[in-house]
């Protein structure tokens, strides 16, 4: 009699262990097809389970993918990663010694944000996870006010409402992050639909970690795309772990997570989230299939999150800390450097002048922010803030819970 | 003034907003080009288009969800979830995000969506086509709650949601879509003929939310109630002949507490009904709120005629719906208390 045996995903290692990253199918930088954006949607499914790669180990940009960026643009790739590497670094030293209460880098992820963000257009809306503050660096959001968010101090743009880095901005066009999964998934293709019903011409664009997949909202948005042939890209960010879950776990064994877009009918690419030109190349292939009217592509942007998943867990307590030395994608800001070392118009030395530049750019905004007061010390936001933006205008019940909180302050002062 | 039914009603509110504002969407499972299984969208997407009007896949979550990003970019969808009791795959949209949006952003971005759902019982639905979920929506800050009791306020409150900037989430007791009932099976059922609320007019008016109304006044008791339960009550007291006021709360939040305080502070004494089961329902709320104002104007306890605490019973509808007997006992009851 044959019994049934409960499968458990392998992890490939443990604390201690040797890593082992053969479960990465990788495709050589400039092998994959690049179809015309307005392909059918089967003729994606290849795409799907290849890697597309535009920087070879040499750092050299070859293949059909390769979007020929002038050497300008490059160089702002660049700035904008490293400077997002040097504020997510500045605020995890300012978490550790308690200035704010949590954050989130992206260390390791920059160029899946930084890259997507110059390939659409200014108008174009973005429905960011916690994870993608490289898409707020590079649309050109102050870091003070970014840092005020962080700070919940008096010029919070969230007035003291939401955990660090839940940010938002309109005239940016960054959506307001939730703290809940999946949730911005759907809410994108919403948005995406109603640029279609009022016949405009913008997209939006919307990202999820590879483990959020699990989550009914992200097959509703998939479905939901797929319906109203929405145009939208669906960013799957499989940096391979959620928190201490290994994406085996979200059903990424033996499938790749853009295969879920020709599964449903759309559009599938999996992509090099570690190669800039590659992710940046794949963005614009992505927008303008939308913008054309042919619908979604769900793009998977394979890359490693380097560091813990918040300030508030330690990866070494349950995957290999010689991981992250072992990633076969390399790092994104290494690997442009590189490319751009190569053509000339990089090298060491300006490199390091960058940094010192961006660090001291990243010093002078969080002595502003803090001039505007932190959780603890300086300018406070007014605790009557609390009531207010629950409903647009004020109402009966929360103006007398109000005052009864004034009263009790006014009273113990 | 043409006569409507409620489904004419809220009919007629879509369509006057459809032709009114560019911005109104109506989407949900089967309401387009079917017209909704109760005809609540009948005719308006022949009308106004298929990009206007749109039958969706079967996922709350999904309707919800995009429709807060509708939202994002400017429209007023006018969502309907098909019956309360499958609203809660969008709960997670609707509490967190939903409801949420304005405040963690800090009016940067807002959710003016109307969630359209028909309630309650009495129609042998079973437990998954007849509960009455108010209350766990009412709890949530963010959210306006409301569920009109007739055609003239089903269509005036409607529109007035749409046209609402906070998301308003629009209860409709169903039993009563095609005619008042008084909370007696047996006998055939009414239509709303000649019933001076089914005289609707034909275009553009509101009905403010966060009203109560006064259905009947009288000086002996107070009946806060609402929905469905308004004209079982009115029944009730008109077969015990009392002098009893009946208060329409209409609106859970924002609630109108001065109307119902005003009415209770007069009359010393209060019933509380609704369909939904008692234990924390929202009749608690009302009885806490009459409780904090009225205390020393009662002249017996706060009681409650509520749905048994129990999922709804298909075959014991009559059993478990708070129907005339039950309010006219209570009202006997409540008469006879004397502090």
């Amino acid at each position: 009699m044959s019994v049934s045996k409960l499968h458990v995903p392998a992890v490939p290692a443990r604390p201690g262990e040797r890593p082992d990253f053969s479960y990465v199918r990788l495709s050589a930088a400039g092998e994959v097809a690049r179809p015309a954006p307005d392909v059918a949607v089967a003729d994606t499914a290849p795409l799907a389970e290849s890697l597309v790669r535009v920087l070879d180990d040499s750092g050299q940009a070859v293949g059909p993918w390769n979007p020929k960026l002038a050497p300008e643009q490059l160089l702002t790739g660049l700035r904008l990663m490293l400077l997002t590497r040097l504020f997510d670094e500045r605020m995890q030293r300012t978490q550790r010694q308690g200035r704010i209460t949590f954050y989130v880098r992206s260390l390791g992820e920059e160029a899946v944000s930084v890259a997507a963000a110059m390939a659409l257009a200014e108008r174009d809306m973005l429905f960011p996870s916690y994870r993608n503050q490289g898409l707020h660096v590079a649309r050109g959001m102050s870091l003070v006010d970014l840092m005020c968010q962080l700070l919940s101090n008096s010029h919070d743009m969230c007035r003291g409402r939401q955990l660090p880095v839940m940010y938002h901005s309109v005239p940016h066009r960054l959506f307001s992050i939730s703290g809940n999964l999946a949730t911005q998934f759907p809410q994108a293709v919403g948005w995406a639909m109603a640029a279609a019903i009022k016949g405009e011409s913008d997209i939006a664009a919307a990202w999820i970690g590879e483990g959020s997949t699990a989550a009914a909202d992200f097959h509703h948005a998939l479905t939901f795309a797929k319906v109203y042939r929405a145009p939208v890209i669906l960013n799957i960010v499989n940096n391979q772990w959620a928190i201490s879950t290994f994406q085996g776990y979200a059903g990424g064994e033996q499938r790749s997570f853009a295969a879920r877009g020709p599964g449903i009918g759309l559009a599938g690419l999996r992509v090099d989230g570690n190669d800039f030109l590659a992710v940046h190349a794949a963005t614009a292939w992505a927008a303008e299939r939308a913008r054309s009217g042919h619908g979604a592509t769900v793009l998977e942007l394979v890359t490693y999150r380097a560091g813990a998943h918040s300030t508030s867990d330690d990866p070494s307590r349950y995957r290999s800390r010689e991981e992250v030395e072992q990633w076969p994608l390399g790092d994104p800001i290494a690997r442009l450097a590189q490319h751009l070392e190569r053509e000339g118009v990089w090298d060491e030395e300006r490199h390091a002048a960058l940094v010192a530049e961006l660090e001291q750019h990243v010093a002078a905004a969080w002595r502003e922010a803090i001039s505007h007061g932190t959780l603890t010390e300086g300018p406070k936001l007014d605790p009557a803030l609390m009531f207010e933006d629950v409903f647009k205008e004020l109402p009966a019940h929360l103006r007398e819970q109000r005052d009864e909180l004034l009263a009790e302050i006014s009273a113990s002062e | 003034m043409p006569t409507m039914n409620m489904v004419q009603a809220l009919n007629s509110a879509m369509d006057v907003m459809l032709q009114r504002d560019p911005r109104v969407v109506v989407l949900g499972e089967d309401v387009g080009y079917f017209g909704g299984v109760f005809r609540v969208t009948d005719g308006l997407q022949k009308k106004h288009g298929a990009h206007r009007v749109l039958d969706t896949p079967i996922a709350e979550g999904g309707i919800v969800g995009t429709s807060v990003g509708m939202c994002a970019n400017g429209l007023r969808p006018v969502a309907e979830i098909q019956f309360a009791d499958y609203i809660y795959p969008a709960y997670d949209q609707i509490v967190s995000e939903v409801a949420r949006l304005r405040y963690r952003s800090a009016a940067a971005f807002t959710a003016p969506l109307t969630i359209r759902t028909p309630c309650g019982g009495g129609i042998r639905g079973g437990q998954t086509h007849s509960q009455s979920p108010e209350g766990v929506f009412a709890h949530v800050s963010g959210i306006k709650t409301v569920m009109p009791s007739n055609p003239h306020d089903a269509k005036g409150m409607l529109i007035a949601a749409i046209e609402d900037d906070d998301p308003v989430i629009f209860f409709e007791p169903k039993r009563i879509y095609n005619g008042p009932f008084d909370g007696e099976p047996d006998k055939p059922a009414e239509s709303w003929v000649g019933h001076p609320s089914a005289e609707v007019p034909e275009g553009y008016y509101t009905v403010p939310l966060g009203q109560a109304a006064i259905t009947r006044a009288g000086s002996a008791l107070s009946v806060i109630t609402y929905g469905t339960m308004v004209h079982v009550c009115l029944a009730a007291v008109q077969a015990l002949g009392l002098d009893a006021e009946v208060v329409d709360v209409r609106s859970m939040m924002p609630l109108d507490i001065d109307t119902i305080a005003a009415s209770v502070s007069k009359t010393g004494r209060c019933l509380i009904v609704h369909e939904a089961t008692r234990f924390g329902g929202f009749g608690a709320e009302l009885s806490a709120s009459i409780q904090e104002r009225c205390f020393w104007h009662l002249e017996a306890p706060i009681m409650r005629v509520a749905g048994w605490d129990t999922p709804y019973p298909h075959a014991f509808e009559w059993e478990y719906f708070p129907g005339k007997r039950r309010v006219m006992n209570a009202l006997r009851k409540l008469m006879a208390e004397a502090v």
